[in-house]
């Protein structure tokens, strides 16, 4: 692939070999993967160092309230004067732990490109309109069932250069925190039935199929609001062990 | 909910190059309170494997209080609820969490309260576009020990151990890949289990 820019093809072919080689029913991608050439720096070559301390500060983690949030924050509709462009949706769902156990009171927060699949970011260079009236980021707290909800538009589909005409398929990105710090989650969002997911290097990065399914949110028609919205839920579930320590047990 | 089983965790993603509008906010590395005697200072380069510094990374701390507390406080992000701007922390309560992306030159710094000398260790989680899955380390000062230091050979504990630099300021690299040119990996933890 030296010398010129791999296509469509030459990502296909990397993204088989990966799958080939994959463990069946792995939850997280593998660091280094070879489709998204973006990781072939930014990954370990050396294993993670094992540690399973009871003692160990990771089995805490940060808290958020009332104070790091306003009520406008989870309605990325009006967070300017006018209204964004786009297909207006609620995407809703519940934060659990590995156990099944709802994370309560925990910041969820997200951010999106507009409907036209352009980010209010400098870097974001694609030549899709700005909306001034959308910014695309948003938190809430999950409630004591562990629900979480925005309001927001649909985001489009954008290029990026991995490879020669790549598409990312609709998403919206997610970062969530659970009862310790090794339950953080980092993750993206996406919508159901999208064509461009098997041409997608970052979802394709979860090798599995059924894993993948994860990640897309189903449509929820008793989520619609006549006139107004389309709804999608989408449940999250945190990896890694909850916390052990509580301010009860010191 | 009637579990049967345990849910199946959902897959992390890269956090990409588009967070900056979103995840940062003002004071996110200001832990310690403004003036306060005790503060350090911690500050290095992210590098990828190539030894280029990584301008879009992004880092979140998490410590133990002075005083041994575990439980932290909320209001890192505390609000105006007039403008919704960030506020930043109001400096009584210790929320042991900081977040800072690095800058264009891949520095980064944050200043906050040493840790306690029986958690003697600020929690570092890394994300970065390229890095589809988060990664763990541990900053500890000088002089410190415990058992997953001592269970490393001398190299690769060294990654893990801030180096002073000037008056209560210590230098701490990470790099997240061993450059052919030199530099060891830092050590990265995995707490799955």
């Amino acid at each position: 692939m030296s010398g010129r820019q791999p296509d469509q093809a030459d990502t296909d072919r990397l993204m088989r070999e990966c799958r080939e080689r994959a463990v069946p029913g792995r939850s997280h991608p593998a660091r280094d993967y070879p489709p998204y050439r973006s990781s072939e720096f930014r990954h370990p070559r050396q294993s993670l160092v094992v540690l399973a301390d009871p003692e160990a500060v990771e089995l805490s983690g940060p808290v958020f309230g009332v104070t790091d949030v306003t009520d406008l924050d989870s309605d990325l509709t009006r967070q300017h004067p006018g209204e964004p462009l786009g297909e207006r949706i609620t995407v809703t769902g519940r934060v659990l732990d590995r156990s099944g156990r709802p994370v309560r009171r925990q910041l969820v927060e997200i951010w999106q490109a507009n409907a036209s699949g352009r980010y209010a970011h400098l870097r974001d260079q694609h030549p899709a309109p700005l909306d001034p009236n959308f910014t695309g980021a948003g938190r809430c707290l999950t409630d004591d069932q562990g629900h979480y909800r925005f309001t927001t538009v649909k985001p489009g589909a954008y290029p990026w250069r991995n490879h020669d005409n790549a598409w990312r398929p609709a998403h919206i990105h997610f970062s969530l925190f659970g009862t310790s710090f090794t339950q953080r989650l980092i993750t993206q969002m996406y919508f159901p039935g999208d064509p461009l997911f098997r041409y997608d290097p970052i979802i394709q990065s979860v090798t599995d199929d059924r894993v993948r399914e994860r990640l897309v949110a189903a449509y929820d028609h008793g989520l619609s609001v006549p006139e107004l919205s389309l709804g999608y839920r989408w449940d999250i579930v945190l990896d890694g062990p909850a916390a052990t320590w509580t301010e009860d047990s010191a | 909910m009637n579990t049967q089983e345990p849910p199946a965790p959902t897959p992390a993603q890269t956090i990409g190059p588009f967070y900056g509008y979103a995840l940062p906010f003002t004071g996110g590395g200001d832990l310690a309170p403004a003036g306060h005697p005790d503060a350090v200072t911690f500050h290095g380069l992210v590098r990828d494997g190539q030894g280029q510094p990584v301008p879009d990374a992004l880092l979140e701390f998490w410590q133990a209080a002075p005083g041994g507390s575990r439980a932290g406080a909320p209001g890192s992000l505390r609000r105006d609820p007039v403008t919704g701007a960030v506020l930043g922390r109001h400096g009584l309560d210790f929320t042991g969490f900081g977040r800072v992306p690095t800058d264009a030159d891949g520095h980064w710094a944050v200043r906050t309260l040493p840790p306690p000398a029986q958690a003697p260790y600020l929690s570092v989680c890394l994300f970065a576009r390229g890095l589809l899955h988060h990664l763990y380390t541990r900053i500890y000062l000088p002089g410190q020990d415990d058992p997953l230091l001592a269970g490393l050979p001398a190299r690769r504990r060294a990654t893990l151990v801030a180096t002073a630099d000037g008056d209560r300021v210590y230098r701490f690299d990470i790099r997240i890949q061993d450059a052919n040119q030199g530099g060891e990996e830092t050590v990265f933890l995995d707490f799955a289990q």
